[in-house]
């Protein structure tokens, strides 16, 4: 293993740390939070701002280098249209985030922890993502 | 609005805000690559080449995180009360609609918003405007 697949390692490693410290790996926790009009708990406001009070600075810094501390350009995202893909992509997954309380990352993350519930959302997931996949290649 | 003070964790849920941060800031600038799951998950299902090995690394990171964690701690509450055909159309609308948006909660809503992208401000304002709108339908309206 080269260093920066060992770096990436560690990078997932403290995300999936973060997600469940943060309580985000916990689906009924996220609902709570997802809840506004019933008994709502804001502690995910929390997780979002922590998480961009080290990411602003970070990537201030990463807009500024050209290169990777080990190695290789650093590409940050390029698009900036507001398209109708943007937006429909967004709400359904926002819909599905709301039914089960799980979004990709935690649901990877619940997963390792070999809960039932979530290896059932993973698959689904992935599956979603290779039907993505075929639509986009039908229509190309 | 009603808060659940009983429910709210500030503490841990800043804590763990912050190591997201950590994470994103030394993907970035480590290794030049933003830390979105669904990205990185859609880019292994593309199987590119070049990307590979640090997307297949990133995510066994975040599958090895909870067997590591609970090495030295038990491992915090994982309460999944949604049915398996909820779980079902619930990862089908992610798993598609991320991929659509070209980002979920990590990608647009800590890496974009972090960038200061408009189209990131978008698509996090929408998906959250999908969840709060499923909880109210499910639990209000539905009385689930």
């Amino acid at each position: 293993m080269n260093k920066a697949t060992f770096s990436a390692f560690i990078a997932g490693l403290i995300f999936s740390f973060g997600l469940l410290l943060s309580g985000m790996a916990n689906p009924e926790k996220v609902l709570g939070f997802l809840d506004l009009f019933g008994a709502w708990d804001p502690s995910l406001m929390l997780v979002m701002g922590g998480a961009i009070a080290v990411g602003l600075p970070a990537f201030a810094l990463a807009r500024k280098r050209e290169t990777a501390v080990l190695g290789g350009t650093i590409q940050l995202p390029g698009k900036r249209a507001l398209d109708k893909r943007l937006i429909l992509g967004s709400l359904a997954f926002g819909i599905g985030w709301g039914l089960a309380g799980f979004c990709p990352g935690p649901g990877i993350v619940a997963s390792g922890a070999l809960e039932p519930g979530a290896l059932v959302f993973a698959v689904a997931m992935i599956a979603g993502m290779l039907g993505f996949r075929l639509l986009e290649r039908r229509a190309s | 609005m009603n808060i659940d003070w009983n429910a709210f964790t500030p503490g841990s849920a800043l804590a763990g805000g912050l190591l997201i941060g950590l994470a994103s800031a030394w993907l970035i600038l480590m290794n030049g690559r933003v830390a979105g799951i669904s990205g990185i998950l859609g880019g292994l299902l593309n199987n590119e080449r070049g990307n590979r090995a640090w997307q297949l690394a990133f995510t066994l990171g975040l599958l090895a995180g909870p067997g590591i964690w609970s090495l030295f701690h038990a491992l915090p509450t994982i309460e999944i009360r949604a049915s398996y055909p909820v779980l079902i159309a619930a990862g089908l609308l992610v798993g598609i609609g991320t991929r659509y948006a070209a980002g979920c909660t990590s990608g647009h809503g800590v890496c974009g918003l972090s960038r200061l992208s408009p189209r990131s401000l978008a698509a996090t304002m929408t998906f959250m405007f999908g969840g709060f709108a499923t909880v109210y339908v499910v639990r209000h309206l539905l009385g689930a």
